[in-house]
């Protein structure tokens, strides 16, 4: 199937037509209304653009930072933020803190990217058998799911990496076995509406099977509700994931990883506030980012008002 | 003068693709009479109706030259004044009444509520009063229905309720929005019944809104015909079978009729210049 | 031989206390090639006669056959999807929101284990009178009339013999109702189709239907010909007040 767009269209006007012309068309042009909602959202543009940056910093820290993050120098400790050399001081070892925050953010980004891939995906699995199937299927699962909901999500967390040793794998593993259980709440209310309805009934009278209709009918439309329910969690992670690493559960010293910075800098917090504040401050910038972009992401994605 | 005088009323919505214009410069006048307005979905007949309280939802635009309430200009009051004229001089009943009641209260507390927010009396008059008005909707066990909660209720019963919660603070105009499209057809004469008698009783004007031909053309005396946001035509109801418009009569013609069968219906041919056209005044 | 026989059909929902009966004794068949319509008001059980052909309303008891064979509880095998397909009422309710009138059409064929999907598609699209443009839209790029055209193209997919028609136009307007009516009635000539269409409006099941029956509260009260009704001679009581309704004055 060719793309039959006539030479004289734009491409703005080929991506908003209303009347596509083959199937990635559909798909690209779908995309782009979305694109274009999403622009409109001030706030949710400028949240995406703090995660960008991230990402461009945590790509390239190597040839930013303007340190080694690891290296010592305790004659140079404890340096106050624009001391010269230090934009953001250094920290007990004498470390520049700006080259620790720039390589910490690949590790952050690491943790929030597994975290982001396992649980929702758990949950939706979940959530959406147990939605679809009913009855005992659907009992077992979800008292499942309560068991782990009743936890306080780091009293949980601590006694898996307790259990598994302490490191950021296992960090995110116990993380993501805390997050999944909202994740499967969700994607269950949200399929028994969508059982209901009569798209799902007209496709069983077409002698789909139960498969099919969970991953071809039934996650499309969940999938865009987690999205957005993830990116609302994500500074929840970055929280917890700084927390394991406050508690020196997570990342382990001398790992560059914000939590695990404000733990070492939290002994000096009267007399040397940013050794502490600004990973503070790096970490709340990012869950704000996350937090607008996933306000921005429902408005376009919630598939209650999706395409109109 | 008219009971309500509405000039040249446009309802605008601003799209990415630019703006659309829902109702396009339409006039009429309302004295106290059943004025019906007919349309298919999308040409602008409930925007209409909303225009006149000002209950179009941002960011759509209401402009108009007029919209005259026994001569005082609708537009030119504050959002508190309007919130005075909504409910005290005219109220709107919806077509689904399930979603127009509070399903987490009694349906007499809300009528009692609604009493006394308009009339500073006691708790136990405003109780005689509210079971006076289900008595006057035809609810024939008042004292039961005040006690339930509106899942409790059926579709008609509903609309009875709206109707006479409605009708407490005495409007001079009733709007209703397809008040009858969600009943079954014998429980959809009761309540046109109903809102009849009251109508002609209370000397109130009434817009009714609805896509029915046939029901508007038995229930009102003159018919507003729109079409693209437009008045196409404007006749009286019961010549509605002798409207003139190609329009009005595509639409009388393409539905079935018990005593004419035939293997195809009359498809109706929509005219480009319809549209086009300037809209007709619906008035004297 | 029958294209739909119901004998004795009771379909409830709930149990012990809570138990409804939604159609109580229903009886009626339906011969091949014909169309017959159910009336009724709302919560007469008219349209859970045909969830309960389809599998979709599981507890009932009674008989019902299809083009001979008996079925049993809610499960359907594919011959029985392949004969008896359903068209819904509310067009905006039965197409899936993210998926275009394309893959709505394709996954249906390739359900109904059809080779040259892509040919079949365009065809079934020009058989509903929709044009190849709209072959790639979602449904929030379509009309009510369209989106109801897309909902009868996917019913026509896997060539049925039999047509459920649950209020296929009480959610349009007038107009596209005569339209969506038209569409059946030729598609019903042209593919030899056997109808059981419900609704409330009696003058559209006059129009559709060879015979029709009247429900109340779950039970069937009279079945009678069209043209009884249009001759105004119903029997029943109940028939005559719906008729009375109807009736332009």
């Amino acid at each position: 199937m060719s793309d039959m767009t006539a030479p004289d269209l734009t491409w703005r006007a080929w991506l908003l037509t209303d009347a596509p012309t083959s199937r990635r068309h559909a798909q690209l042009a779908s995309f782009y209304q979305g694109w274009l909602s999403l622009r409109s959202n001030t706030m949710a543009m400028f949240g995406l653009g703090i995660l960008i940056f991230l990402l461009l910093v945590a790509l390239f820290a190597p040839f930013i930072a303007p340190y080694d993050p690891f290296v010592q120098s305790l004659g140079n400790r404890l340096q106050p933020m624009g001391a010269e050399g230090h934009l953001l001081g250094t920290d007990s070892l004498g470390r520049d803190i700006l080259s620790r925050l720039i390589y910490g953010s690949r590790i952050t980004l690491y943790i929030v990217a597994l975290v982001a891939l396992i649980a929702p995906v758990a949950g939706l699995l979940v959530g959406t058998v147990a939605g679809y199937a009913g009855g005992w299927t659907d009992t077992i699962l979800m008292r499942i799911t309560d068991i782990f909901l009743a936890f306080p999500r780091l009293v949980l967390a601590l006694a898996f990496v307790a259990a598994l040793g302490a490191g950021i794998e296992n960090a995110v593993l116990a993380i993501s076995l805390t997050a999944w259980p909202p994740y499967a709440r969700i994607a269950r209310a949200e399929t028994l509406t969508i059982r209901s309805s009569d798209y799902i009934s007209a496709i069983r009278l077409q002698g789909a099977g139960a498969l099919r209709i969970i991953t071809k009918h039934i996650w499309p439309l969940c999938i865009s509700s987690l999205i957005v329910r993830v990116t609302l969690d994500m500074a929840g992670i970055i929280l917890a994931a700084a927390g394991l690493g406050f508690l020196g559960l997570g990342a382990q010293p001398p790992s560059p990883e914000w939590g695990a910075m404000i733990s070492e800098g939290r002994r000096f917090i009267l007399d040397h506030w940013w050794v502490a504040t600004v990973p503070g401050l790096a970490i709340f910038t990012v869950s704000l980012a996350f937090n607008l972009l996933g306000d921005g992401l429902r408005d376009v994605l919630d598939p209650k008002d999706g395409g109109q | 003068m008219s009971l309500l005088e509405v000039e040249n009323l446009w309802v605008r919505f601003p799209t990415r693709q630019g703006v659309f214009d829902a109702v396009r410069g339409v006039s009429f006048t309302l004295d106290r009479e059943r004025l019906g307005i007919v349309g298919e979905s999308g040409s602008g007949k409930s925007m209409t109706g909303r225009a006149i309280l000002r209950l179009i939802r941002k960011p759509g635009i209401v402009e108009a030259d007029y919209i005259k309430l026994e001569g005082q200009n609708l537009l030119e009051l504050t959002e508190p004044q309007m919130r005075e004229v909504r409910g005290q001089r005219i109220s709107m009943v919806m077509q689904d009444p399930k979603f127009s009641l509070n399903p987490v209260m009694t349906v007499g507390d809300q009528i009692m509520e609604a009493y006394l927010l308009h009339n500073n009396t006691s708790k136990a008059q405003a109780r005689a009063k509210s079971i006076a008005m289900l008595e006057a909707v035809s609810i024939r066990d008042p004292e039961r229905v005040m006690r339930a909660y509106p899942h409790e209720v059926s579709g008609g019963m509903g609309q009875r309720i709206m109707i006479a919660m409605m009708l407490i603070p005495d409007p001079q105009i009733l709007i209703a929005d397809e008040p009858t499209s969600a009943l079954d057809v014998s429980v959809q004469r009761q309540v046109l019944d109903i809102m009849d008698g009251l109508v002609k009783e209370r000397g109130m004007g009434l817009i009714f809104i609805s896509h029915d031909l046939n029901l508007v053309s038995e229930f009102c005396d003159r018919v507003l015909i729109m079409y693209a946001g437009r008045i196409v035509e404007v006749c009286d109801a019961d010549k509605l079978h002798q409207a003139q418009h190609p329009y009005t009569r595509g639409l009388l013609n393409s539905l079935p009729r018990l005593d004419q069968p035939r293997k195809h219906l009359e498809v109706l041919k929509r005219d480009d210049t319809w549209a086009d056209a300037a809209s007709v005044r619906g008035g004297q | 031989m029958t294209a739909l026989g119901i004998d004795n059909l009771n379909v409830w929902f709930g149990t012990d206390r809570d138990r409804v009966d939604a159609v109580k004794a229903a009886r009626f068949d339906v011969a091949i090639g014909e169309s017959f319509g159910l009336v009724g008001e709302s919560g007469s059980g008219k349209s859970t006669i045909l969830r309960a052909i389809t599998g979709l309303a599981p507890t009932w008891s009674g008989g019902i056959t299809v083009e001979g064979k008996a079925l049993q509880g809610a499960k359907r095998d594919r011959e029985f999807y392949k004969t008896v397909q359903m068209v819904f009422q509310d067009p905006y309710a039965s197409l899936h929101p993210r998926h275009t009138v394309d893959q709505v059409l394709s996954e249906t064929l390739h359900l109904h284990g059809m080779a040259d999907i892509d040919a079949r598609v365009e065809r079934l699209l020009h058989d509903v009178g929709l044009g190849k443009r709209f072959r790639f839209r979602y449904p929030h790029q379509l009309s009510g009339g369209q989106r109801q055209r897309v909902a009868i193209a996917r019913a026509l997919a896997g060539e049925p013999d039999i047509l459920l028609l649950d209020e296929p136009t009480s959610a349009l307007d007038v107009s596209v109702q005569a339209e969506i009516l038209n569409l059946l009635t030729d598609l019903r000539e042209e593919h030899k189709l056997t109808y059981l269409m419900v609704s409330h409006d009696l003058p559209v099941i006059g129009h559709m239907c060879d015979r029709l029956a009247v429900m109340k509260d779950g039970e069937i009260v009279e079945i009678m010909q069209s043209d009884d009704l249009r001759n105004n001679t119903a029997k029943h009581a109940y028939s005559q007040s719906l008729l009375a309704a109807s009736v332009v004055g």
